[in-house]
């Protein structure tokens, strides 16, 4: 618990008041949110601030379980960003580049599912321009097949591109939604899925109550 | 009269009644709500009992501010407005080159309720309307993306108006002379003004409801109807008679002028935001209040009712 010591405090005094406060949180359908691993979230990707969003809505005694999957490259730049994203967010560090094996690409992420963690996976890989889906990628298939009982929960974002976009250094209070959708089971059939998601992320788009279906729709 | 309390020293005997009568009306609504429980299916009862309890926390929370005094309600009204403005520009179609513009338009917000609390009329009325009118289209020159560049100026400087300037009109009543009003003081205008907006949309929901037959905007929205416009403005006007020398220095004749007045600015006010959201195609505009969606769905006739309102009490009474 010692341990997990700097990660609570981090987000009760500097990210719950941002994210409570400071931008509005429209959260929908909170009771389908899994509490318990092995479980994956897969959201939208469009700021920093979706991370931050998405553990904000796990209590703060679960939220050392709760383990963003975050690109190495990017995370572990320096010394700075890396101990503020090893130790005060706890994200599970991805190789991008294809410097380690296929097969040891997910070799952290399945031993934290086998640990019953709840991981954050953005399927589109990366931050795409605000609110415009990008094809998903395929990784969350396997990572998911690979533990048995895995089940992945769909989680719209909306509104946080425009209060952090990339490429933007201060944040500027929006209200936000995040629509939490039915889990999905991975099944034999990998595109199936791929289509399930996809389907099921745009659905829960169309649900955020500050998303106009006439400017993105 | 002097209670013995200091934070309560603002409140006339007038005002507490009044307090205490609108909490009996929420515990009323509470009892009638549990006895229509087997009479209203399920979807429908869940509504109004979401409703019912988000009004007993809107009530407290504001009487909370009004009782400790002026200067926790000036901070109350200036959150308020900073909500209602950050929900609009939510769900306003925003340009991402101008969020340092809505930054500063968020960091104002503050200093316009500066000026009401220092009681410095004349730069209360002209920040918004006058500077902020000015500066907005200036601020936008500077970051340099013309393309959308007028609905963007419009948009935002309605937004400004709307949520910060009408509503910090609520807020002024405050600031006026209490000697003008011995029986109910600032917070007696505050609640005359509030209490009867609030109700003139509960009326017209009611009588609407009851009575309800021929539609009277159908294309913007289509629940409204004239006999509840009607009704709604009859029963806010009567009402505005009743109250008016009890908490304002108006007499019960200029007091139902009041009321009709609240009565018509508040059907504006609640069908302008309607027909904002009919062209976002957008349901709600936030879930802050459940029940009743975002704070612009409850605030939405006050942006009206407020200005007029202070506007008509100052040229008549002060």
């Amino acid at each position: 618990m010692i341990k997990a010591l700097p990660k609570v405090l981090f987000f009760l005094l500097i990210v719950r008041p941002v994210v409570y406060l400071m931008l509005g949180l429209n959260l929908l359908q909170r009771e389908k949110l899994p509490v318990h691993g092995p479980a994956i979230l897969a959201a939208n990707h469009n700021s920093h601030l979706d991370t931050l969003v998405l553990m904000s809505l796990y209590p703060l005694t679960t939220l050392h379980r709760v383990r963003p999957v975050a690109a190495a490259d990017y995370f572990l730049r320096n010394r700075f960003t890396a101990w503020l994203s090893l130790n005060l967010i706890g994200i599970i560090p991805l190789d991008r580049q294809g410097e380690v094996g296929k097969d040891k690409v997910f070799e952290l992420c399945q031993r934290a599912l086998a640990d019953d963690q709840i991981l954050l996976l953005f399927p589109e890989g990366s931050r795409g321009d605000p609110e415009q889906l990008q094809p998903l990628r395929k990784g969350i298939y396997h990572l998911a097949r690979s533990q048995p009982g895995t089940r992945v929960t769909p989680v719209a974002l909306h509104g946080l591109g425009k209060a952090l976009p990339r490429g933007g250094s201060m944040i500027v209070p929006f209200n936000c939604d995040a629509v939490v959708g039915d889990p999905l089971e991975p099944g034999e059939d990998c595109d199936a899925f791929m289509n399930e998601l996809q389907t099921a992320l745009e659905d829960l788009l169309t649900q955020c109550i500050t998303r106009s279906k006439k400017q993105e729709g | 009269m002097d209670l013995g309390l200091p934070f309560m020293l603002e409140l006339t005997p007038n005002t507490l009644t009044a307090m205490v009568l609108v909490l009996a009306l929420l515990v009323l609504a509470s009892i009638i709500q549990r006895l229509l429980v087997s009479r209203l299916p399920a979807g429908t009862h869940i509504e109004l009992q979401q409703r019912i309890r988000s009004w007993w926390i809107m009530v407290l929370v504001v009487f909370t501010a009004l009782v400790i005094g002026h200067t926790a309600s000036l901070i109350f009204f200036t959150i308020l407005s900073f909500i209602a403005l950050r929900e609009f520009f939510s769900i306003l179609p925003v340009r991402l080159t101008d969020r340092r513009l809505i930054l500063a338009l968020y960091l104002l917000v503050p200093v316009h309720y500066y000026w009401i609390a220092t009681d410095w009329y004349g730069m209360f009325t002209i920040f918004i309307p006058v500077y902020l009118f000015l500066l907005i289209p200036f601020g936008l020159l500077l970051l340099g993306e013309t393309k959308g560049f007028i609905r963007a100026v419009a948009s935002y400087q309605w937004a400004v108006m709307t949520t910060v300037f009408a509503i910090s009109h609520v807020a002024y009543l405050l600031m006026l002379p209490a000697e003008t009003n011995p029986a109910g003081g600032g917070v007696g205008l505050v609640l005359y003004l509030v209490f009867l907006t609030q109700f003139n949309d509960v009326a017209q929901y009611i009588w609407g409801k009851t009575f309800g037959r021929r539609k009277i905007v159908p294309g913007i929205s289509p629940n409204k109807t004239w006999e509840g416009f009607l009704g709604g403005i009859a029963t806010t006007t009567l009402l505005g008679g009743l109250l008016a020398p009890w908490l304002t220095p108006l007499h019960w004749p200029l007091g139902l002028l009041a009321g009709l007045l609240i009565g018509i600015a508040g059907f504006v006010g609640d069908l302008t935001i309607s027909a904002v959201k009919r062209d976002l195609l957008i349901k709600d505009t936030g879930q802050l209040i459940p029940g009743h969606g975002g704070i612009l769905d409850r605030i939405d006739s006050l942006m009206y009712t407020a200005p007029l309102f202070f506007h008509f009490l100052r040229y008549t009474a002060y």
